[in-house]
């Protein structure tokens, strides 16, 4: 799967002007509020028609602005997990979950079931909408749009709208979208966890425009693109479980590196996720002595980032991963902080925070 | 109903019939016309919704000399409907056209407000699900206006058993063919000794309007807790 994305759009004073390539996975929109995310999905999904450009999926023409083609949505296959799930009232979730699978002309009951299965929706069957939470809500959706065969599921800040405990539910089942069906995701987001948890790739959005795309880890560990400003920043590391200990740690072994955090659950060898907030990240010139920081890994500066304001971005090469550390510029000066000096990083293992830690594979694709 | 005479139970009867007549023929128009101006914009929008409100503003007279002019067996569109055997001069089918337009600008208004308050993200949904336009205004947007149209019918329903002007105008008060209640009223009112007679007519019709307020009532309660998911 290759979603090819060229578009031009004008609305009011916004000038949308954005190009891209979404290769296989799960591939994150990631901006702030206002950058232009939801228009280029709603244009993927034909729900709006760009000014001009061409969208293509795999070698589908979905629109094509100087040809006049414009492929009308529900020729487009797609399957849209909108913020407010959207489901329809008047059905039950049944129907609900049926809806498209009608259009596409075929209901597989082994495929149903699974899908039902691994929502965990089973008991939901017979409700309606109105008397689901939330959560339950959006499970439903992502079934609706699941079992409409898709061959791209299309994700609007689908959690956005829960609480965090809601979310912490619901982030799972995306994971186990990406690593189970092998289904191609158009992810938009601007929570910075949500990133580092499911994308496989990112494209990074400011003001309408692509400012960086590139492979997750990649693109959340260069300090030169802070698409929600560098108080967000943070970096993504691959890891797999090295050893359970039995105070309730658990190690993980991430390249070179040895990192202690809270405890995960899985087996050793088990692939996680770890997102690690740039401020989380203190830097040292010496191996500090006598303190409670269970995390001091050396580490490499490979770029330097100054910002307008107080702050800086270094961003460290720590045994084969990329970090970031947010730090003063008052700091980097009395340090003397420099691209390729060798520095220790500092990280606490409570500071990496349990919706910054996932137990899936989906980073080893 | 033995306690209604044989000319009154006919028109009782009558009322009926071209009251259903007037609601089931208009509400498929009624319900293209309300999305159409709920959904679509197109010239001349303005233009028809005047059009639909017409009847409710003009003198029922007036809106009956009209349909006698275009639908009369002279009239252009009469003349042309006589020739492949539709007739609506002085028939009763001429009283369920009177009523079913003067019915119309109410049933059109229930609608379309109903048919505005479906949420359009729904139908959004409904098209990237697979769902064509047609299939878009079938399963998502006519069901979730369901509680409007009944509404609507319901209002059109009674207004059409009321409707005297423009239905005397149209097609007089011939009995057994146009005289629905209200015409039997009025002419029962007309001779000596009829008043009884008027009177019990009186009672069936506010009879009858009460019920089919309350079924509508009814439906539109049942429809809307449908309709909200519960």
């Amino acid at each position: 799967m290759t979603l090819r994305v060229d578009i031009r759009q004008t609305l009011g004073r916004f000038v949308l002007d954005a190009q891209f390539v979404a290769p296989p996975g799960v591939t994150v929109l990631f901006g702030r509020s206002g950058s232009g995310k939801t228009s280029i999905v709603n244009a993927v999904a034909g729900l709006s028609r760009p000014g001009d450009g061409r969208i293509t999926l795999n070698d589908k023409l979905l629109y094509d602005g100087a040809r006049r083609v414009f492929l009308p949505p529900h020729k487009r296959r797609l399957g849209y997990i909108f913020q407010d799930a959207r489901l329809f009232p008047h059905l039950s979730v049944r129907q609900n979950l049926r809806y498209g699978g009608w259009f596409a002309g075929q209901h597989d009951p082994a495929d149903f079931a699974r899908v039902v299965e691994m929502l965990g929706i089973g008991a939901l069957l017979d409700r309606r909408p109105g008397r689901l939470s939330g959560g339950e809500r959006q499970r439903v959706a992502i079934g609706r749009a699941l079992l409409s065969r898709p061959a791209l599921i299309l994700a609007d800040e689908p959690l956005a709208a829960l609480d965090e405990a809601r979310k912490a539910e619901i982030l799972p089942y995306f994971e186990r979208l990406r690593d189970e069906t092998r289904m191609p995701i158009l992810y938009v987001s601007h929570a910075p966890a949500e990133v580092a948890r499911l994308a496989t790739s990112v494209i990074a959005l400011d003001g309408g425009r692509v400012v960086a795309q590139g492979a997750a880890a990649e693109i959340l560990g260069d300090p030169s693109v802070t698409p929600l400003g560098p108080r967000a920043a943070g970096a993504m590391l691959q890891a797999v479980i090295a050893v359970q200990h039995g105070d309730g740690i658990t190690e993980l072994s991430a390249g070179d590196l040895r990192l202690l955090v809270p405890q995960i659950a899985g087996a050793p060898g088990a692939a996680v996720r770890v997102h690690v907030q740039a401020q989380d990240v203190m830097l040292a010139t010496a191996r500090p002595e006598g303190i409670s920081a269970l995390n001091v890994l050396p580490a490499r500066i490979t770029a330097l980032r100054l910002g307008g304001g107080p702050g800086a971005l270094v961003q460290l090469d720590a045994g084969g991963n990329l970090l970031l550390a947010r730090v003063t510029r008052r700091s980097v000066a009395a340090l003397g902080l420099a691209q390729g000096q060798a520095v220790f990083a500092v990280l606490k293992a409570v500071s990496v925070a349990r919706d910054g830690i996932a137990g899936a594979a989906g980073s080893q694709r | 109903m033995t306690w209604l005479g044989p000319e009154e139970w006919q028109a009782v009867a009558l009322s009926l019939k071209v009251a259903l007549w007037a609601t089931l023929g208009g509400l498929p128009l009624g319900i293209l016309t309300a999305y159409a101006l709920a959904r679509w914009s197109f010239p001349g929008k303005q233009l028809l919704n005047g059009l639909v409100h017409l009847p409710l503003i003009l003198p029922p007279v007036v809106t009956g000399y009209l349909l006698l002019l275009t639908f009369g067996t002279r009239g252009p569109i009469g003349g042309a409907l006589q020739e492949i055997g539709i007739t609506f001069a002085f028939r009763w089918t001429g009283a369920a056209l009177a009523a079913g337009i003067m019915a119309f600008p109410l049933m059109v208004r229930a609608i379309r407000l109903s048919v505005e308050a479906v949420d359009p993200r729904l139908e959004e949904a409904a098209a990237t699900l697979g769902a064509s336009r047609m299939w878009v205004f079938a399963t998502v947007t006519l069901p979730l206006s369901l509680p409007g149209i009944l509404a609507g019918a319901v209002l059109a329903f009674a207004k059409a058993m009321g409707e005297f002007g423009a239905t005397i105008t149209f097609v007089s008060n011939i009995p057994g063919e146009t005289r629905t209640m209200p015409s039997a009223i009025y002419a029962f009112l007309q001779v000596p000794g009829g008043e009884s007679s008027a009177l019990r007519l009186v009672a069936v019709s506010v009879a009858i309007a009460m019920s089919a307020l309350l079924l509508s009532e009814m439906l539109a309660r049942r429809a809307a807790a449908r309709v909200a998911g519960a």
